[in-house]
């Protein structure tokens, strides 16, 4: 068996269109940054979450430092339970609290992490304790009309 | 009763109706057949070497244009949309995975219907029309193994590369418009882009579909041309039915993939 053109071009096709898979792999997809690093899995737990999704940032001042893996309801305390994977490269003093914060005014929601001033660090599959819950729109425009009624009752 | 009209239309009914089933029959013996005998094929690589180049090399153009102008096209809509919203530095995100998702997989699995499956059916058809097929049989050569198989392995292999091809090209076409011509920013039409893009939801589902397509789409160009009838217009019929039947049949497992891949968490 000979070597032809046709060879040089079929070589060109598969080298293009492997090429083309591996910018997307790489270049377009979020292979190359998380995902492929180690990670260790936090658990926190909220009374609401609102919207928020697997898959969803967990952010600590503004930087992205895990995702959310998975959302369970826990049926004895009557909360959810939501798991995290935190980037290994990433440590936690013990009293950092979670809370789940909306990008922008429509954006999607994540999971904030603010440090605390604890020596001890998270250890993997540790829990957090402080938590905030989502804020859900319609309790806080309940409360607001509430305040304002409880206002203008007194004022009279 | 009934007059002999009515009698005959749905004597015509019953008789399509098994006309078409047995048809699929044949065709899914046809199909069991090419996987049982590319074995040899395989063995014998310059044939399926040979059948890359036209099935896969030469439909490069037709995709590398048609992906820039549908990322364009994309970049330019999408925008205007975006724009209302205040939220355009989500272009690249919205160029990426309606390319990965759909239009990639889907438009280059119709251009590769109409460029190189056509160009198989009407190849095979016309090797039967003049007993090409038949001559391969009385020197003990089976033209399943020897020109059906390597044809099938050739599209088999080139749909993912072409759907990878032009997705590629697509995204820098959306990228052209939307961060070089429009001026959206490019750290966020990049960073937003590979942050919501999933390398296993997204990308390896992207190849899963256009390796899908490519089945479906060359077993059906493979089995119309070995199944047309041997004159001029029987293969002129079959080369059409090939792109009607593969387009159907790409946007029918399209929406039966979509369904199970991204029913939403």
């Amino acid at each position: 068996m000979e070597r032809s053109t046709i060879d040089l071009w079929v070589g060109l096709f598969m080298v293009a269109g492997l090429g083309a898979l591996t910018i997307l792999a790489l270049k377009v997809s979020n292979m190359g940054s998380l995902g492929s690093n180690e990670t260790y899995s936090l658990t926190a737990e909220f009374t609401n979450i609102g919207g928020l999704k697997p898959r969803a940032a967990v952010k600590s001042s503004g930087v992205v430092v895990g995702r959310v893996s998975g959302i369970t309801f826990d049926n004895d305390k009557f909360v959810a339970r939501v798991t995290m994977n935190v980037d290994a490269k990433y440590k936690f003093p013990q009293d950092t609290s979670a809370s789940i914060l909306t990008a922008g005014l429509l954006g999607e929601q994540y999971v904030g992490f603010e440090g605390g001033a604890d020596d001890k660090m998270l250890a993997p599959g540790a829990t957090l304790k402080l938590t905030q819950s989502a804020v859900v729109l319609e309790k806080l425009i309940s409360q607001f009309m509430y305040n304002k009624a409880a206002e203008g009752s007194g004022s009279k | 009763m009934f007059n002999r009209g009515t009698i005959i239309n749905v004597r015509a009914i019953g008789h399509h109706t098994i006309d078409s089933v047995m048809r699929f029959g044949y065709a899914s013996r046809f199909f069991a057949l090419t996987l049982l005998n590319s074995g040899s094929s395989w063995r014998r690589i310059h044939l399926i070497i040979r059948e890359l180049y036209f099935t896969g090399a030469l439909s490069m153009v037709i995709i590398l244009v048609s992906g820039l102008f549908v990322g364009m096209v994309l970049g330019f809509q999408g925008y205007q949309t975006l724009k209302t919203y205040g939220s355009e530095s989500a272009l690249g995100v919205l160029v990426a995975l309606s390319l990965v998702r759909e239009l990639g997989p889907v438009v280059s699995g119709l251009l590769f219907a109409s460029r190189a499956g056509s160009a198989m059916t009407a190849e095979i058809g016309l090797m039967k029309t003049t007993e090409q097929l038949s001559a391969m049989e009385m020197m003990a050569v089976d033209p399943i193994a020897r020109v059906v198989a390597p044809r099938f392995w050739a599209g088999v292999i080139s749909m993912p590369l072409l759907a990878g091809v032009f997705s590629a090209m697509g995204i820098y076409g959306g990228y052209l418009i939307g961060v070089v011509l429009i001026g959206v920013d490019e750290g966020s039409f990049w960073s937003q882009m590979q942050s919501a893009v999933d390398f296993r939801e997204d990308i390896v589902n992207g190849v899963i579909k256009s390796v899908v397509f490519g089945i479906a789409v060359t077993w059906i160009a493979l089995f119309e041309g070995y199944d047309s009838p041997p004159t001029a217009e029987g293969v002129s019929g079959a080369t059409t039915r090939t792109v009607v039947t593969s387009s159907l049949a790409i946007l029918g497992l399209d929406f039966i993939l979509t369904a199970f891949m991204f029913r939403g968490v």
